[in-house]
């Protein structure tokens, strides 16, 4: 595909208290057009991957509310598609240049969700869920703690391989200055943290966070997109034909693989959704990096491809509608060899995975340098 | 000098345990108890309030001193108008000659009427003020709240003739920051979570703290005592570690680990369990802490004269009877 990422820049994620959406958008995407030495008046359109702006903030019409931040006088969409938002966003300005309708496009992926009492966000992050799952009052712990549940029952898998995950990217998270914990963690003391949704405690939970990523994509060189892919799942758990494997994560990866005419064993970092471990576990075994089963053998162990250098989800935090491009950013520094401390070896292929709800959309995205 | 005359403490008998609770929502009470470090809480009985309370703090505090002015600090007064500090002035017989008022500043109503009171005893234009921080903490079942709201009041006369403890200095540190509040006609209030911690809690405490240690031109290690506001037992116990206090200096001060957090009583309570113990000559650092959201602090130093109060706050907290949480709602007024 002749299209690349030609600029991309974060924000720091965390509890932003004193940092406005808007101020973490600027921060973003100025970032990035001074990345890809490129002016306001440069860019053509302006698409921005968001979820909670509305139910938390009252405010929807996020394209047209940036567009004016940003000074862009372009047309603006908001993407949504639950924590995969930030991937669909990027998905959907990648297509509007491949079909020759714009050029430059700056793709914002941003969330606020600190601002707001957890019982309430945990509610608000339910609208990724089916109406059944609500009435049930099942929040997203309880419903990744179920596919725990049924992979700990089919493979043995255990706590404590779940808990490895969290360790290793708190690990990447300690050597990435914009991750929201830099704390190291041992199998211990996540085995020790509350539970909040057995066999979930705390620390297998990623974190509610706030924060903003941009990317600018063109037909420009840069780091190239070999493949974009959009696969979708049943909304709800209930309804899933399996809860030991995200279809729509292995639909989206196998196309992807096709597209870019690479396989899983060829991939030398990947950015992974690791809402909880187990959502890691999942990944690694959708996308073809392990058996079924197996990736529980490999977390901690060196060996390609290093997942969620970043820290991930859990490390690096995870404000929902940034997610998708942050990992994307995460790839075209690695790709750039300019991840600082956590640069992975050689690295040349990148994949980003990103999902909304507990499955029911996953996006994937390759890119190579 | 200006400072404390005498002082008056009173705690509800009754305690219900922080693992009664959490078993009744069916949450792990080892893990609550280890998460807020407290053990049990203090209950107002049936037919107690805010104002029955601050009544019986504050009568131990008089001996027939004209009091000439009186203040009630509280975020649980009985009246959204009509005054407590008129009800308590009438049944401790003060007269009519006396300024009252009402005061409401989330947990440091009654510590910003202790600077009030003590401009008007500093000018001269009164010999006698009454502040009294008193509280029936109300929280909403199955919220965090409702482990650490408890009830309590404090009261302090301050005066320029025979003083106990001496008013160095005080400063305040106040800004607009919502980190908890309730709405006028709505029974429980609504807090933000994690930002009730570094944004509010402690920016206010060591701002107000630090302004007065450099007002003051002292250091920690030339203070005998600290007492900080006390909604849990984890927050007061950073606050002092972060200014350069050690846990001896906290220690004395420290209800919240016996009886929770009685909002408007709770840093006037720990001063009052610090000059339980104190000895003359001894130099006390308070701060105060109200949500929305601001700081009171305090140096003072007491005299070769402290009218300790009987009985001790100490006393009080050991005066108790347990109720389980059925009681508890009903003493609570919630069933």
């Amino acid at each position: 595909m002749n299209i690349y990422v030609i600029g991309a820049a974060t924000t720091r994620f965390g509890e932003l208290w004193g940092i406005s959406p808007r101020t973490l958008a600027r921060e973003a995407v100025v970032g990035a057009l001074k990345d890809a030495n490129l002016e306001a008046r440069d860019v053509n359109a302006l698409f921005v991957g968001n979820m909670l702006s509305g139910m938390l903030g009252g405010q929807e019409h996020l394209g047209a509310f940036f567009a004016e931040e940003l000074g862009f006088s372009v047309p603006a969409f908001k993407v949504e598609g639950a924590c995969a938002s930030g991937a669909l966003a990027l998905h959907n300005a990648i297509n509007s240049v491949l079909a020759g309708l714009y050029e430059t496009v700056v793709v914002l992926g941003v969330e606020k969700m600190t601002d707001h009492k957890p019982e309430d966000v945990a509610t608000a992050l339910m609208g990724a869920g089916s109406e059944a799952e609500r009435l049930a009052g099942a929040t997203f712990p309880g419903l990744y703690a179920l596919l725990a549940r049924a992979h700990m029952q089919e493979f043995g898998t255990t706590e404590e391989e779940m808990a490895a995950v969290a360790v290793k990217n708190h690990y990447h998270a300690s050597l990435n200055p914009n991750a929201q914990f830099k704390s190291i963690l041992t199998v211990e003391k996540v085995m020790h943290s509350s539970r909040v949704a057995d066999p979930l405690k705390l620390l297998d939970c990623s974190p509610i966070s706030d924060g903003a990523s941009a990317v600018i994509v063109s037909r420009n060189k840069g780091i190239q997109i070999v493949a974009s892919v959009v696969a979708t799942d049943t909304l709800g758990l209930a309804e899933r034909k399996s809860l030991t494997e995200l279809k729509a994560t292995r639909e989206a990866g196998q196309n992807a693989y096709k597209k870019a005419g690479v396989s899983s064993h060829d991939v030398d970092l990947a950015e992974v959704h690791d809402c909880f471990t187990i959502a890691e576990i999942l990944a690694m075994e959708d996308l073809g990096f392990c058996k079924k089963g197996e990736a529980v053998r490999t977390i901690g162990k060196s060996g390609k491809p290093v997942i969620n250098p970043s820290g991930g989800l859990k490390g690096c935090g995870h404000p929902v509608g940034a997610t998708g491009i942050k990992q994307v950013v995460e790839l075209v520094d690695q790709l750039r060899g300019r991840a600082g401390a956590r640069q992975v070896t050689k690295a040349r292929v990148g994949l980003a995975h990103n999902v909304g709800g507990s499955g029911a959309t996953a996006v994937v995205h390759i890119l190579i340098c | 000098m200006v400072g404390i005359v005498s002082y008056g403490t009173y705690i509800p008998k009754y305690r219900i345990r922080l693992a009664d609770i959490a078993m009744a929502w069916k949450k792990d009470p080892g893990e609550v108890v280890g998460s807020l470090g407290i053990e049990e809480k203090s209950v107002p009985g049936i037919d107690e309030d805010a104002v029955t309370i601050a009544l019986e703090a504050a009568r131990s505090a008089l001996h027939g001193e004209l009091v000439e002015a009186l203040f009630v600090g509280s975020e649980s007064h009985p009246y959204a108008v009509n005054p407590t500090s008129t009800i308590v002035g009438e049944l401790l017989g003060i007269g009519n000659n006396y300024l009252a008022a009402d005061l409401e500043f989330a947990c440091k109503a009654a510590t910003a009427g202790m600077q009030a009171i003590a401009g008007l005893v500093a000018a001269n234009h009164i010999k006698y003020g009454l502040t009294i921080g008193t509280d029936t903490a109300q929280s909403k079942p199955h919220d965090i709240l409702e482990y650490t709201s408890a009830a309590a009041g404090a009261a302090y006369l301050l005066g320029r003739e025979n003083v106990s403890a001496e008013l160095i200095a005080y400063t305040s540190y106040s800004s607009d920051t919502p980190d908890f509040w309730r709405r006028d006609g709505i029974r429980y209030p609504t807090h933000a979570g994690r930002f009730t911690g570094e944004p509010a809690y402690f920016t206010h405490v060591l701002g107000a703290a630090r302004d007065l240690l450099q007002k003051t031109g002292m250091k920690a290690e030339n203070i005998d005592y600290c007492v900080f506001h006390m909604p849990n037992a984890r927050f007061p116990r950073d606050a002092a570690r972060r200014l350069g206090f050690t846990s001896d200096q906290l220690a004395p001060s420290l209800t919240v680990d016996a009886i929770g957090n009685p909002y408007s009583a709770s840093s006037m309570l720990g001063l009052a369990a610090v000059l339980d113990v104190a000895k003359p000559k001894q130099k006390i650092f308070m701060v105060s802490y109200g949500s929305g959201a601001g700081s009171d602090a305090f140096l003072w130093e007491t005299t070769g004269n402290i009218k300790r109060h009987q009985p001790s706050v100490k006393k009080q907290i050991q005066n108790k009877t347990y109720i389980d949480y059925v009681g508890y709602l009903k003493q609570t007024h919630k069933i």
